[in-house]
Formats: structure tokens, C-alpha cells, sequence
């Protein structure tokens, strides 16, 4: 199924991704051609068949809720490109552009 | 004995506990080696020399106290023993790029839990290695500090994503390393470079740690030269991590290995879908060979039946970008690596994540992203997850009928520098045969099992019951004792 450029043009969208032109182009074509290739699990009758999001027989277990020792705020901090007053800092959220 | 760097584990281990060399002489002679060959392989990313020596002067402090005290601590099981880890797995205080420039500077700000089991046995880490950015790769091509070329042939890939690690075991920089396997990263490198490497069963290692990628198919395993020598580190580090919700909670058993050379009543399955057209002839011949050698030690063979194989590339190429594009979205420059666009958020996020990942990292975001949305999870992601049970039970009933399933890893031996890099597709099909493993969540172990025309390695996979390593080990192992393939080593 080919993708079309507005579509690749969503999906970079949804991702958070900058794309150049050039980009776009050659994703247009890859994604296409690797959905093409995917396609064909749509031949395969699944309708009485459960999905599996695990191989394991357990989904998980609960830990006690328990105060523990976890990260300083300072080793959470530390790779952090910025920082003010024991937190991260980040440029405004309503800028120049409106999104 | 000439040079302290061509030991193995067991040979390092051995040589320390009867008093023959001392950590910090066994780590000197590696780094010195590294020093030698690195120019020609790149298999790191970040070397921790100067970390790495004053573990080995605290191994040898525990291993020869100068003085005897009564309270001396009792070295651990790999008290002195140098390796490599891959650098997706994090190591305290080190930078942990995961291949990529998103990471560049990230210094992990703790230890991963198989990082940690083995320092707390005594392992002295010399470094962190390549690595396909973010582990998404079959030729360690996608990392962005540069390839890694392999050993045997140095215009050729190692394979990938652990091609660090696999080229730097080969090469005889180091007697084991650290790989992770999500589809086929511990065992194609492997087979690429000649070396023997386990992918064991989900939930039988902790993740905690790890970067993930595909956190339903994520598994961290050992490379080294001999079975014997990944069994050594792999007991260390197997287990329950309350860290980790996916370990699981049963019992690690002994993975000693028998010392008889038999293997009378192991039934060895051959799935006839694994030897298709397009298979290199030697690859298949070298595989078949090895399964009649099993055969020779006692083993029976039955032909079996995997069906739903052919699915298991588009079930992957479906769940691991859906599960991958969730995991990335935590790299958007605000809590860890560089940060780019200043304008504002949005500007931050999007010019962070669209220049600081590579293509094939974007590729597969865009591609999980897409598989994910509105309107189109049903037919991708949803689907992908019913053909992935299929392709489990048909080793939930091979396994009534074998005790272990034998199989080539790559199609192919390896392939030359940038011979796939303008064709993802192509790239994807490297992997046929290792995908359908990480999609059941059952062990598989590589191994080498002869040399093409141009003096490649070629490998084979044992895949085993889930939790079943100590069986696919053992049989390994009797091959291992009869043959000598593992023991070749590439000339530098």
C-alpha cells in the first residue's frame, strides 16, 4: 500500500519528527515498500485467534508499595542540557509558533 | 604461555585462582591488544581503561591480600576477569550513547542489573561497545560513531546489532562480551564473526538498564569463544530483578555442563522451513553438516514443522517499530542528551528528535508510529499480535515432539560494508531466521559450525524450550568437545 506525502507528512506529525524534503521522499518510498511486504499478514485467518503482548504465563506483578531510596534529584538532573532550581527546564510551551 | 590476551574466560579464571598472573597483568595485556587493533575494527565506543585498571587492582586486592587476615572477602566467580559491555547497557558513571547522537552525552547515572551481577562477580569492564543505533540494525552500520568492520574480513559488516561485541571477542580483544538480542543481535553477530553467543528466553535476564527498543522481544545475553565460557558469565547474571516486573520468578537452574560426550535419546528437531531457496549452499551445507555430527554424538533428528515461519519478518518488522516508537518518544531533549531548536517547545522537540536520530531509527519510528494510529491498529498491530501467537504454537507443539530445534542464523555469511544500506527492505531479510525466537520468547544459542569458500564463519542456532538453556548448552557443548571451528581465530 504506497503512502502518499501528506500521509508521511502526518506520521512524521504524530512523531515529533523534522523531516527534509529529502527525507520525506526516500521514507515516502521505503515505508511503502516495506508495508507492501507486511501486507501479506493480512491473508492469514486470525479471527478465533487471542493477540499475545507477552510470551510470559504472569503479566507482571505488583511490588509492595513501599517507600524505597530511588535517583537524587541531583543524579536525575545531571544529563540534562537545563536545569533551574532542582528541575528541568524547557523553553515556553505557547512560543512564537502556534501549533 | 605467550600473551595474557589470546585466554579465555575459563583460562583467565583458572590462571588467577592458582596465582599464574594477576588481574591487573591479564588486564594490561587486553588493553594493549585493544590499543593494536582498534584502529582497524572500531568495535568501541567509549573505552574505560583507566576504570577497568582499578577494578583489576581491586580484584587483585581480594585475590592476593598482602596480608592474612581473618575477614578476607571471598573473591567472587569472576573475581579479575576483564569483558566488554554493549553500550546500550547502561554502567555507572560511563556515558551510554546507544549508538546514537541523541545520547551523546548521557552518563548513565546508574548500573544496568546484568551489569551489576557480574561487578558484583568480580568482572573488571574494559569498555563499551558498538552498537546499531539504538540496537536497530543488522551490520552495526546504523551506529552513528562509524561501523565496525569484521575481523575476518575487514571490507565486511560483523553483523549487528552486537557487532561490537561479537568483533571484539572474535578478534581476541576480549575473552566475552555483552550483547542484547531483540531480533537476532546477539546471534548473527555471532555467526558473522565466528563466536558463540546466547539470546535466552524472555524474562530469564533482567532489562533494567537497558535502553529499550522492543520491550515484549528486549534480551540481554553473552558472547564469548566456547559454550563453556558463555555458560561462565550467563550464570552470573540469570535471574528475578525486582526491577524488572518481566523477569521471572523460577528458579535459575545449574548450567553445569555434563563432561560425557553423548547425546543418546535428544531428539533434534529440522525445520524444513529454515532451508529455502536463496540460502547461501555452503551456509546450508555447514548447517547440515553440524546437525549430522549431532546425529554422530547420538542424537536423533525429526523433521519438523514450523508453518506460520514466513510471517515471523512482517509480525516483527509490525511490533518491534510499534513498541520502539513508544520507548523513543522519551528522547525529545529535555532530560537527557543534547537539545536543539530553541524557538520553543514544539521547535525543541521536533528539531532534537528529526536531527539528532539517524535514518533507520527515524524509519522505524515513522513506521511503528503509523502502525500505531488511528484507523490502522486493527489491521497492523492488533494483527501482527495474533500472528505472533501462531508463530509460538508452532514451537509450543514442536517442543512436544523435540528437545531442541536446529536452524541456520543468516542466510548468508557476511555481507560487504554498505552493500545493503540504500535498501532497507533487504537489510530486513537478514534476519529471517533469528526473528521467530524473540517472537516465541524461547532461548537460542550460536555457535560456528564451519567456514564459507572465502573463509567466513557460518553459524548454527539450537533454540530450546522456554527456560530450557541448560539444554541447548549442554548440546553445544558436546558439539564444541568434538569440534574445532570455535577454536579458529582470524589472522590480524
Amino acid at each position: 500500500m504506497p503512502l502518499n506525502p501528506t500521509e508521511v507528512e502526518h506520521i512524521a506529525e504524530l512523531a515529533r519528527l523534522d523531516l527534509s524534503p529529502r527525507e520525506k521522499t526516500r521514507f515516502q518510498k521505503q515505508l511503502s515498500s516495506i508495508l507492501d511486504y507486511v501486507e501479506k499478514l493480512k491473508s492469514l485467518d486470525t479471527r478465533n485467534i487471542p493477540a499475545t503482548s507477552s510470551v510470559l504465563p504472569t503479566h507482571g506483578s505488583a511490588r509492595k508499595d513501599e517507600p524505597r531510596e530511588g535517583l537524587s534529584v541531583e543524579d536525575t538532573l545531571k544529563n540534562a542540557a537545563q536545569t533551574e532550581k532542582g528541575q528541568f527546564k524547557v523553553p515556553p510551551i505557547f512560543g512564537s509558533r502556534d501549533e | 604461555m605467550n600473551d595474557l590476551a589470546d585466554l579465555g574466560v575459563r583460562e583467565i579464571l583458572e590462571g588467577l585462582s592458582s596465582g599464574s598472573f594477576t588481574s591487573q597483568e591479564v588486564t594490561q595485556a587486553v588493553i594493549t591488544r585493544i590499543d593494536q587493533l582498534e584502529p582497524s575494527l572500531h568495535a568501541f565506543i567509549t573505552r574505560t581503561s583507566e576504570l577497568a585498571m582499578a577494578q583489576a587492582k581491586a580484584s587483585d586486592d581480594i585475590l592476593f591480600p598482602k596480608r592474612k587476615l581473618s575477614t578476607r572477602p571471598r573473591p567472587g566467580l569472576l573475581c579479575g576477569l576483564p569483558i566488554v559491555v554493549k553500550d546500550v547497557l547502561c554502567l555507572k558513571n560511563v556515558r551510554c550513547t546507544s549508538g546514537s547522537k541523541i545520547l551523546e552525552n548521557f552518563v548513565a547515572p546508574y548500573n544496568a542489573t546484568a551489569v551489576q551481577k557480574l561487578l558484583d562477580a568480580g568482572v573488571v569492564v574494559i569498555g563499551k561497545t558498538n552498537t546499531d543505533e539504538f540496537a536497530m540494525g543488522s551490520s552495526t552500520e546504523n551506529s552513528a560513531y562509524g561501523p565496525t568492520h569484521n575481523p575476518w574480513d575487514l571490507e565486511r559488516v560483523p553483523g549487528g546489532s552486537s557487532g561490537g561485541s561479537a568483533a571484539a571477542v572474535a578478534a581476541r580483544m576480549i575473552p566475552a562480551g555483552l550483547g542484547t538480542d531483540t531480533g537476532g543481535s546477539v546471534r548473527q553477530p555471532a555467526s558473522f564473526c565466528g563466536v558463540t553467543g546466547i539470546k535466552p528466553s524472555y524474562g530469564r535476564v533482567s532489562r533494567y538498564g537497558l535502553v529499550a527498543y522492543g520491550s515484549s522481544l528486549d534480551t540481554v545475553g553473552v558472547l564469548a569463544r566456547s559454550v563453556e565460557d558463555v555458560v561462565t558469565l550467563f550464570s552470573s547474571m540469570a535471574g528475578y530483578d525486582p526491577l524488572d516486573a518481566t523477569t521471572s520468578e523460577s528458579l535459575v537452574p545449574s548450567y553445569t555442563l555434563k563432561p560425557d560426550q553423548q547425546l543418546h535419546g535428544l531428539k533434534v528437531g529440522v525445520p524444513k522451513q529454515y532451508f529455502i531457496k536463496g540460502i547461501q549452499p555452503e551456509v546450508e551445507k555447514a548447517v547440515k553438516k553440524a546437525i549430522d555430527q549431532l546425529e554422530n554424538l547420538g542424537a536423533d533428528t525429526i523433521t519438523i514443522s514450523l508453518p506460520n515461519t514466513e510471517y515471523a519478518l512482517p509480525v516483527y518488522y509490525i511490533l518491534a517499530p510499534a513498541e520502539a516508537s513508544a520507548n523513543l518518544a522519551r528522547f525529545d531533549g529535555i532530560r537527557f542528551g543534547p537539545r536543539l531548536g530553541k524557538e520553543d517547545l514544539r521547535d525543541l522537540y521536533f528539531s532534537t528528535r528529526g536531527k539528532l536520530f539517524g535514518p533507520e531509527v527515524k524509519r522505524r519510528i515513522m513506521l511503528g508510529t503509523y502502525a500505531l494510529s488511528a484507523g490502522y491498529y486493527d489491521a497492523y498491530y492488533n494483527q501482527a499480535q495474533k500472528v505472533r501467537t501462531l508463530i509460538k504454537r508452532d514451537f509450543d507443539e514442536a517442543f512436544k515432539k523435540v528437545d531442541v530445534i536446529a536452524a541456520p542464523i543468516a542466510p548468508t555469511t557476511a555481507f560487504k560494508l554498505g552493500q545493503h544500506i540504500e535498501d532497507p527492505l533487504a537489510m530486513y531479510l537478514e534476519d529471517i531466521f533469528t526473528l521467530p525466537a524473540n517472537l516465541a520468547g524461547i532461548p537460542a544459542l550460536a555457535f560456528p559450525v564451519g567456514f564459507d569458500s572465502k573463509g567466513l564463519p557460518i553459524g548454527m542456532q539450537l533454540m530450546g524450550k522456554p527456560f530450557d538453556e541448560a539444554t541447548i548448552f549442554n548440546t553445544a557443548h558436546t558439539y564444541q568437545q568434538a569440534t574445532e571451528y570455535h577454536l579458529r581465530r582470524p589472522t590480524l
